[in-house]
């Protein structure tokens, strides 16, 4: 494994900057969720992440982006996971354009996130449990097009999306990955109806129904039946994020424990001269350096498009979801009574894990693919 | 071609020229491991041919400097060699506590004529070497050592008792704390190096619950060491055996890298519930093999926390210790047999009951967080 390069040291250094000023929790998160933002973000913030350059990280040199990949985007993903800062950048600079990039689409949409001004949604899941092979929602040829029929939830930022990325079974049986395909909804069209959800974490998640929704076949990402390959390469890269933003939210949760450790007085000592509490922190440290470690290898290896990745995405989302899970039950315990008030900040950790710990699969998704990746 | 793959290819080929068929089979126990010294006799003629060839090359030890018996390779050669070496699978040519351990402190706090002098047998495999630190009163809180050592104008007068000496009863020298001050705890400790066959040095095997005695209790009754066997100064041995754990706790951590691989693709596991732990274990011990690249990387480069070798060994012993609680579940009632031959010798209880020891030698798993609560986090108190 390779440690970063300077480029990389200074990406860091901007992101980590730009996210715990701009992105702060309090100028961020707390804001939008005390005005009840129908969005669950801000457009001013995510138009900054244009200006800054980092909505180009994962967009191709040729459409003006910076042509870098999942190790860039996760230096900026572990800023946004400490700070808590609700974007679009997973869901629309990571994975959005990962699963449009080298199609029409892509030429048609990435300008737009390449400024800031677009926002694409994900819709993969039909039921709660993450399913990507499962995918059933009917596309039926009709015509020159396709009609849509049936259902999806867990559609981040679905109701805010310019563009849907939708999943939908065009042949095969659920359970399969050929016959899948990839098409591009908006969300104003015929028959499609969104319900926007406010989340555990006060973002936006939609569940959206599909009844007879007409698409032209130009709406078609990529191959029809052959949508498992750029569905596949969004998943990886949104996993691999997710990775990343977790081992923020890990570090975030533990870093505002430690400071509470060295200030909190009880039986006139400080908490923190306590070992059972020292032991419980020394091992959670350990876990989140960890967690890290993997997040980087995945994100390497799915730069150098090395045949282990996935195996390796697979391990970095479970291992971060699971030491994420730690850190933050660990911050609400060691808090105590305060870490249980809406006030305190810690609770905001708590429940964005409970997000991310689902996003693209959750920790025993990703247990089960490590297994059958490891042929058993 | 770059330099680094000219050296690929060139590496390569001597391998294939120069190691063994045999020793490129897997190892099956520590048995097999060529510890080296003056009474070692080799367990093939493969055995010793591999050594000589290696230690040759300075490639037992291939990043330390010509000068002292090494390859005199840069880090990123010294990686490629032992990607090279496992590409064809070829067991270590030396296992050695003088590579591992003393080694790096000599290097450190020796001084010229001691390197040129001990680094060169280590690096041939001539001299093995044990290690005296813990005590029967001096385990976790080892600063309390007792065994002393009377400066007598000319030589150093020791006496005392060491335990847990790892080979103590096949080693030809000792790398020992005594205490040569009373007044200060850690300020009051030297290092000494000294021939196991000086008179007055004894052993005792102590046999482990895994049926092994890689261990021995030592006892030192007026011995004499002579005075320039001393490493660092006088009452400073503080220092270099807190850098010499860091190498054993970096070893030791190492352990959880040599596990091999998915230990569920290994175990097949049947039955659900424990398939799923086992799928847990694998993520965790993938995870911590990206840790162990990691944390290498970082150490080269100067960038790793100094105290980060006691977070690696934690959490590699931890893991190591895991694995072979599923092992022992995943195996059932096999794994239980103690001398079949079918279980090749009990393998699986006494590997897994010998992994009980790893996260207490080199300072137990309860110390390792004490040190990076204290010296990582900074906790008050620590």
């Amino acid at each position: 494994m390779s440690l970063l390069s300077d480029d990389q040291k200074m990406l860091q250094e901007t992101a980590a900057s730009f996210l715990g000023q701009e992105g702060s929790i309090a100028k961020q998160l707390r804001h939008w969720r005390g005005i009840g933002c129908k969005d669950g973000f801000g457009h001013e913030l995510w138009k900054q992440f244009g200006e800054l350059g980092l909505t180009g990280i994962c967009i191709p040199e040729s459409h003006g982006g910076l042509g870098l990949g999942a190790t860039e985007a996760a230096l900026v993903l572990e800023e946004i996971g400490r700070n808590l800062t609700p974007s679009p950048f997973l869901g629309t600079a990571v994975a959005g354009a990962r699963a449009i990039e080298g199609t029409a689409h892509g030429d048609c949409w990435l300008p737009g996130i390449l400024s800031g001004g677009a926002v694409l949604a994900l819709a993969v899941d039909e039921g709660p449990r993450h399913a990507p092979e499962r995918t059933a929602l009917q596309a039926k040829r009709q015509g020159n097009g396709f009609v849509l029929n049936g259902a999806k939830q867990f559609v981040v930022q679905g109701a805010s999306a310019d563009m849907i990325v939708t999943a939908a079974r065009t042949g095969g049986s659920p359970g399969e990955h050929d016959g899948i395909t990839l098409f591009a909804v908006a969300k104003d069209v015929g028959g499609l109806s969104v319900e926007n959800e406010a989340l555990v974490d006060s973002s936006k998640a939609a569940r959206l129904t599909f009844s007879d929704v007409q698409l032209d076949a130009d709406a078609v990402i990529g191959e029809v039946d052959g949508g498992w390959q750029p569905l596949s390469r969004a998943l990886n890269a949104g996993s691999a994020g997710a990775a990343a933003e977790l081992v923020g939210v890990a570090s975030g949760a533990s870093a505002m424990t430690l400071d509470y450790l060295k200030q909190r007085k009880q039986f006139g000592k400080l908490i923190g001269e306590f070992q059972s509490l020292q032991h419980r922190a020394a091992h959670l440290y350990s876990e989140i350096e960890i967690a890290r470690a993997a997040a980087f290898k995945a994100a390497q290896l799915l730069d150098s498009g090395d045949d282990q990745a996935e195996l390796h995405v697979a391990v970095a989302k479970a291992k971060a979801a699971d030491v994420a899970n730690l850190a933050v039950r660990e911050g609400v315990q060691m808090h105590g009574g305060i870490g249980m008030t809406d006030e305190h900040d810690i609770g905001l950790y708590m429940k964005r894990e409970a997000v991310l710990g689902q996003l693209f699969g959750d920790v025993y998704y990703h247990r089960e693919r490590v297994a059958q990746l490891s042929g058993y | 071609m770059t330099d680094i793959d000219t050296f690929r290819s060139e590496t390569r080929v001597w391998l294939e020229a120069n190691c063994p068929a045999e020793m490129r089979q897997p190892m099956r126990s520590e048995a097999d491991a060529c510890w080296g010294g003056r009474n070692w006799s080799f367990q093939s003629d493969a055995q010793r041919r591999w050594l000589e060839a290696m230690a040759g090359r300075g490639w037992t030890v291939p990043d330390w400097p010509k000068d002292y018996g090494g390859g005199g390779l840069s880090a990123a050669e010294a990686r490629v060699l032992k990607e090279e070496m496992a590409r064809i699978g070829a067991r270590p040519p030396l296992t050695s506590f003088g590579i591992s351990m003393l080694g790096p402190a000599l290097l450190k706090f020796g001084t010229e004529e001691q390197k040129k002098h001990y680094l060169g047998q280590i690096a041939r495999g001539e001299i093995r070497w044990c290690q005296g630190y813990s005590e029967p009163g001096a385990g976790s809180d080892l600063a309390g050592l007792q065994t002393k050592a009377e400066d007598k104008g000319d030589h150093w007068l020791v006496n005392g008792q060491k335990v847990w000496t790892s080979y103590a009863d096949k080693a030809d020298w000792i790398f020992c704390l005594v205490r040569t001050s009373t007044e200060s705890k850690q300020g009051g400790i030297s290092f000494l190096l000294f021939d196991m066959e000086t008179p007055g040095v004894s052993t005792r095997p102590i046999l482990l619950i895994s049926g092994n005695s890689p261990f021995c209790e030592t006892f030192f009754d007026d011995v004499k060491v002579p005075k320039e066997q001393i490493v660092g100064e006088v009452n400073k041995g503080w220092d270099v055996a807190k850098y010499l754990l860091g190498h054993e706790r970096e070893m030791i951590s190492g352990m959880g890298l040599g596990m091999g691989g998915s230990l569920g693709a290994e175990a097949k596991p049947q039955d659900a519930l424990l398939r799923a732990e086992i799928a847990a274990f694998d993520v965790d011990a993938l995870a911590f093999a990206a840790m162990s690249e990691r944390f290498a990387a970082m150490w080269k480069a100067g960038e790793a926390h100094p105290a980060s070798p006691s977070m690696m060994k934690y959490a590699g012993t931890e893991l190591n210790k895991r694995r072979n609680e599923l092992s022992m579940a995943a195996g059932g009632s096999d794994a239980l047999e103690w001398d079949s031959e079918r279980s090749k010798g009990g393998k699986a209880p006494r590997d897994w009951l010998r992994s009980k020891g790893n996260s207490i030698e080199g300072g137990t798993s309860e110390i390792q967080l004490n040190i990076v609560a204290k010296h990582i986090l900074r906790l008050p108190g620590a």
